[in-house]
């Protein structure tokens, strides 16, 4: 049934115990992101070193989705080097038809492009649910932004 | 229970299916669902007079003309007000509480007066008045609530001060259902010679309303959340005061004359009602009021008190789950916000409609102060009507029960 697809256990695992909570010390750019409408808020801390996510902690208070979305994506970009974590951001947009494109994810090989990330496709048939599992990905492409216009002004 | 449940055949929209169930719903606070005699009043308002108000010199002009007239006579009437004349159309609750905020609050607050409110109020009775402040110079101060989210009469007389020059507040909380005790809180005001507004969004709707005995100068409520069309709502208040009180908006209708620099206003109601007015909208506002006078209000607001009675009740049976908000029946109507352990109210939200085929709100309920006040972000509310019956509530409370089921809840 749908419900299920939607409430996977790894989803509700992520919302219950959220990885990479906190705060960062050091050098790094802050973002935050809120959907109004529901009220769901998540925040990050990012630190970049030589184009390479080095360091990521997370913030945040809302529903499942949007909360577990946001650990699932915290995991996922650590230790890539910038242009992996746009891309993985575009893969996810197109999994959640955030984005025009196919779907990345192959059925036959599940959790072999985006990790436990798939486990959000259920969200796919609760469009106004959508918005929840991409609030953290927005907040994460406003941090990009940041290093992006910091580097410019450098 | 009064019996009501023969009214549910006159609302097609409750017929409905949503995903293969029936539809369960349970959103009324949000706005109310239509009776036919709504519908069809609308539908044959543009069969056959549709015309624009107050300006025909023909016959269809002057039908129309009527209708509007007659409609604005039986809002008065279902209020208990003294005059037709003391009812402005307006688009909404909102609408008409920012009017009252510029039209009569921008002209008469002065630096250093104070406008008083409650935490409770939705946020349409907070920011047209943060915006007046600000123009201004008056301060906002709020009356606290309880610890089951009442108004706390124990420092009234020190939030309602000499300075004060409004109390707006809720006839009926949109979250908590919770009614303010009016009229310490108006005796409050009247001390001071303050005006006494008052927001009934949900108390127009839900139970007994006659201004000829409420001690307050201004209501306002909308048509949508009592049976009626969307886009409309009224906006009573005293004759003097709205004599007094100057137009928010200008343009066509509200006139009397126009010059090239100057213009004089139409007597009231007309001169708040610049523009077109929503005429067909009207219509099925005097529809709604006479398919709800038919009941009775007294019988509304019994049904809805025996219905949350019944809710309340099998609530109460579910682990993890809280109420907010006056368990005493006779001080709050029937809108129920809950949380039920962490799930979180839009997660809620999504099992019970998919499970469940119920229609619920979850959110801040646009009271975010409140929310604050809870220590909550958000939370589930189910609101109830005419046509809500316990075996809605039944649906519900299954509903919830799978929720805890999906969450692993356990208990």
């Amino acid at each position: 049934m749908a419900i299920d697809e939607l409430y996977r256990e790894v989803i509700l695992d992520h919302y219950r115990n959220p990885r990479r909570r906190g705060t960062l010390e050091g050098s790094h750019v802050h973002a935050e992101g809120e959907n109004p409408s529901c009220g769901d808020e998540f925040s990050l801390d990012l630190a970049v070193d030589d184009d390479t996510v080095t360091d990521i902690a997370i913030q945040g208070q809302g529903c499942s989705i949007s909360q577990a979305s946001g650990s699932m994506m915290a995991e996922a970009v650590v230790g890539k080097h910038v242009s992996d974590v746009r891309e993985l951001a575009h893969r996810f947009k197109r999994m959640m038809s955030i984005e025009e494109g196919e779907n990345p994810v192959d059925p036959s090989r599940p959790g072999a492009v985006l990790g436990d990330l798939e486990a959000l496709q259920g969200v796919r048939r609760f469009p106004v649910r959508i918005k929840c599992a991409d609030l953290p990905w927005a907040t994460l492409e406003n941090a990009l932004g940041q290093i992006d216009a910091a580097s410019e002004a450098s | 229970m009064n019996d009501l449940s023969s009214l549910r055949a006159d609302f097609p929209l409750l017929q409905r299916t949503v995903g293969g169930r029936p539809l369960v719903y349970l959103d009324s606070a949000a706005t109310s669902q239509k009776p036919e005699q709504v519908i069809e009043a609308i539908a044959d308002y543009y069969r056959t007079i549709n015309a624009n108000v107050h300006r025909g010199a023909y016959r269809l002009s002057e039908e129309a003309t009527n209708a509007y007239e007659a409609a604005r006579a039986k809002v008065a009437t279902f209020i208990g007000a003294s005059s037709p004349s003391e009812v402005v159309f307006t688009r909404g609750t909102t609408a008409g509480i920012n009017h009252v905020a510029y039209g009569w609050g921008l002209n008469r607050l002065r630096q250093g007066d104070r406008i008083v409110l409650t935490v409770m109020e939705h946020h349409s009775n907070i920011v047209p008045w943060q915006l007046v402040a600000r123009h201004t110079g008056a301060e906002l101060a709020y009356l606290r609530l309880t610890e089951d989210y009442q108004v706390d009469l124990g420092d009234l007389d020190e939030v309602i001060d000499g300075r004060t020059k409004v109390v707006a507040v809720t006839g009926m909380s949109n979250v908590t259902g919770a009614i303010p005790p009016l009229p310490p809180i108006a005796a409050a005001a009247r001390r001071v010679g303050a005006i006494v507004v008052v927001d009934g969004a949900q108390a127009v709707p839900h139970s007994p309303v006659d201004v000829a005995t409420m001690d307050a100068d201004f209501l306002a409520f909308s048509a949508h959340k009592m049976l009626g069309p969307t886009g409309i709502g009224a906006l009573w208040g005293r004759r003097e005061l709205l004599e007094e009180m100057e137009p928010a908006e200008g343009g066509g209708e509200m006139i009397s004359d126009v010059g090239l620099y100057e213009s004089r206003w139409a007597p009231v109601p007309h001169k708040f009602e610049a523009g077109t007015p929503p005429i067909a909208q009207a219509v099925g506002f005097g529809a709604a009021v006479d398919y709800l006078a038919k009941i009775g209000m007294p019988a509304v607001r019994d049904h809805e008190i025996a219905i949350t009675r019944y809710a309340l009740g099998r609530l109460a049976e579910i682990p993890d789950l809280r109420v907010y908000g006056p368990s005493d029946l006779a001080a709050r109507g029937g809108a129920v916000s809950f949380t039920l352990g962490d799930i979180h109210a839009h997660d809620l939200a999504t099992i019970l409609d998919e499970e469940a085929g119920v229609a619920i709100r979850a959110g801040h309920h646009c009271a975010k102060p409140l929310m604050r006040e809870m220590h909550v972000p958000s939370t589930a509310r189910a609101s109830f009507y005419v046509y809500t019956t316990e075996d809605d509530i039944d649906l519900l409370v299954t509903g919830l029960h799978r929720a805890r089921e999906i969450f692993g809840l356990v208990g």
